[in-house]
């Protein structure tokens, strides 16, 4: 699995820069972890507010107090948090329903988010949205959208308008693997390539497409080969390290910044949890869900962290549970907030 | 002097004085720059504006319009085409599940000043897959406009004011109706005001597009007889006119709506409802719905023609009417 997928002998440099299959640390890989680490601690910190805050939705439904469903994407932190990050203002990013981890990671507010999650007034979109709809446009969030693969062309919209107005902004838009069995997978990467348009696609593989296991619906299980048929890079990388995860992120994007045209990344992951909380996962095969807890990317970093001399166990204890207070302080002021008003269920149809 | 144009002349030329006046505006769809358009209803954009403003598409119907939500939502104002109304059905839920609903799932966070132009209508042999009144299938998704223009002056002046307008509008344009000449208007137009085409005091007819031409003629024709029919086109479906139906029912007493389409779930039907509703008292006869026939439309030009209400069906329906 470290080979990388290309459509353009021309990146090969790119290419052979990223991945790891085993998912630890290679020793090799501890130039660039230097060079990434000044911001570990706002990186890791990301991860585990994703992690928290998902555990409290998690109890939350549990409840009662989560209407429909919700899709958790506990496990794959660190491709939110590794793309995000290398988000600036104006930039623009979509994601799926399985998308609290890149709003979160892309700097919406976790009371705000968990008020919108539990129906309230004061959440993101003043409860309009639900799970399945978090958006913060300010901050670039252009949102989750609630129908597999219909962000994809708008994620190009958002790359067409920096195009248009050349201000040199990207539209990152993170998708399943399910995603790119559906029509406007196919019609948003052909059309992002013929007008090089500044967008780049991250396909989060977490091995299931709703209930059904990638080899049973996918003629082609290897996601990044995909690239090639639209004539763009399509690169491979471990989706459960966050240090590899934003080296190709950071060339993806920079390609996007200066014309280049668009990327197609597929990080390697696995969800923790079930399609949405009415599915126990029973279909997965025995052990699996164990290997891919070793492989857990919130541990995986903090050992990087730790063993580039960073912080010690202890400093990375206490930044847990300082996250897990701000989790519960964000919640606690979520649930003090009023459901809306009825007289909003009649505005925002038109402006 | 006053220029005659065709409906197809007055939407390039409208299309062409938006991208002048507002460099946000963008135009995309298929064979529409380079070959001016499959209904050669944008010839000359391409050349006038660039490839950048003016863009060909691949065949991609869902693209074309999510990329439009999205060039919306970042500030742009998009012009999309996809070509014949019924490719509608291709890009289905890029229209009624993002594009409609946008705004309101963010809470008012998004504007989508988006305009989708489509040919619809049939009496040009394209049979059931090119040819149908696809309006009617948007009636029942709140979030959008919808327009409907039957004139050259319509065509004009609607499209700009889709343009320009900060919601989602669909603008339907008939594709019988694309040599159809006149003139463009003087002034700006609002979504939402119907225009009254022919005054007349016995019966109230609300049509559009090609069926307003149809009843045009069937008022000529009554007019022989002593019948006098007002016929009032509505020029959007959303939003809906329903004062200007309403004072001019109040004078006949009389409804008759001629709609091109199938008459389940369309806009005549609803029309119809809320008349009854809201002015029950005023009717001396009961309200008359003349549409297509319940089938797919035909390819024989014969059936076709069977298909959609025709002058002498308006008259008909018009004289008993009045006769009850």
């Amino acid at each position: 699995m470290n080979d990388v997928v290309s459509g353009d002998e021309g990146k090969e440099a790119l290419m052979n820069r990223t991945s790891s299959e085993t998912g630890a640390p290679r020793p090799d890989d501890s130039g660039a972890d230097r060079r990434l680490l000044p911001d570990w601690r706002q990186l890791l910190r990301s991860m585990l507010c994703i992690r928290y805050f998902e555990d409290q939705v998690k109890a939350l439904f549990g409840s009662g107090l989560v209407r429909g469903s919700t899709h958790l994407c506990q496990g794959q932190e660190a491709v939110s948090v590794g793309v995000c990050s290398l988000l600036t203002p104006g930039d623009a990013m979509t994601c799926t329903y399985r998308g609290h981890g890149a709003v979160l990671a892309a700097g919406a507010e976790m009371d705000a988010s968990f008020a919108e999650i539990l129906g309230r007034e004061g959440g993101l979109c003043g409860g309009k949205g639900g799970s399945m709809h978090l958006a913060d446009l300010e901050k670039g969030i252009i949102g989750s959208n609630a129908v597999v693969g219909a962000h994809l062309p708008i994620s190009l919209g958002a790359g067409l308008a920096a195009q248009h107005r050349k201000t040199g902004k990207v539209s990152v838009a993170f998708t399943g693997d399910g995603s790119t069995n559906i029509g406007a997978f196919h019609e948003s990467m052909n059309l992002a390539a013929v007008w090089r348009l500044p967008v780049v696609v991250i396909i989060e593989n977490n091995h299931y497409g709703e209930y059904s296991p990638l080899a049973a619906t996918t003629s082609v299980t290897r996601l990044s080969g995909r690239a090639a048929s639209y004539g763009i890079p399509g690169v491979l990388v471990d989706g459960n390290d966050l240090l590899a995860v934003r080296q190709v992120a950071e060339e993806a994007i920079s390609r996007a910044r200066t014309g280049e045209g668009p990327t197609l990344i597929e990080a390697d992951t696995y969800r923790h949890e079930g399609h949405s909380r009415s599915d126990p996962a029973k279909y997965r095969p025995a052990g699996e869900l164990e290997l891919w807890l070793a492989r857990d990317p919130i541990p995986r970093f903090e050992e990087v962290v730790r063993a580039a001399g960073a912080a010690t166990p202890e400093d990375l204890e206490s930044l847990r549970d300082d996250v897990k207070a701000e989790v519960i302080g964000a919640l606690e002021r979520a649930k003090s907030w009023p459901a809306p008003s009825l007289d909003r269920l009649y505005e925002d149809v038109y402006r | 002097m006053t220029v005659e144009l065709t409906c197809r002349e007055a939407i390039a030329q409208a299309i062409a004085d938006e991208l002048a006046a507002d460099p946000d505006v963008i135009f995309f769809g298929e064979d529409v720059g380079a070959a001016g358009g499959v209904f050669k209803s944008t010839v000359g954009l391409f050349d006038r504006f660039g490839p950048e403003r003016v863009r060909d598409t691949p065949i991609s119907e869902q693209a074309i319009v999510g990329m439009a939500i999205g060039a919306a939502i970042m500030g742009l104002r998009p012009i999309a085409e996809i070509m014949f109304a019924d490719f509608a059905g291709v890009c289905f839920d890029q229209l009624a599940n993002q594009l409609a609903k946008y705004r309101y799932l963010t809470g008012g966070q998004a504007c989508l000043p988006v305009t989708v132009r489509m040919a619809n209508g049939a009496g040009a042999g394209f049979a059931a897959q090119h040819s149908q009144a696809a309006e009617n299938w948007f009636l029942n998704v709140p979030g959008l406009k919808i327009a409907v223009p039957g004139t050259v002056e319509d065509c004009y002046g609607l499209l700009r004011a889709a343009v320009r307008d900060d919601n989602p509008v669909l603008v339907f344009e008939h594709k019988n109706l694309l040599g159809l000449k006149g003139t463009i208007p003087e002034r700006p137009y609002r979504l939402g005001v119907a225009s009254i085409a022919r005054r007349g005091s016995d019966v109230t007819v609300v049509a559009t597009q090609q069926m307003r031409h149809r009843a045009l003629e069937a008022a000529d024709r009554l007019a022989a007889e002593g019948i006098e029919i007002e016929v009032i086109d509505p020029r959007t479906l959303v939003p809906f006119d329903d004062v200007a139906v309403a004072e001019s029912l109040v004078r006949t007493a009389r409804l008759l709506v001629v709609q091109e389409g199938p008459p389940g779930g369309g806009w005549g039907a609803s029309l119809i409802a809320r008349m009854t509703s809201s002015h029950f008292e005023c009717f001396d006869a009961p309200p008359r719905l003349l549409a297509s026939a319940e089938t797919p439309v035909p390819y024989a030009g014969c059936l076709e023609e069977a298909w959609m209400p025709c002058c002498e069906d308006v008259m008909a329906a018009a004289r008993d009417l009045v006769a009850s």
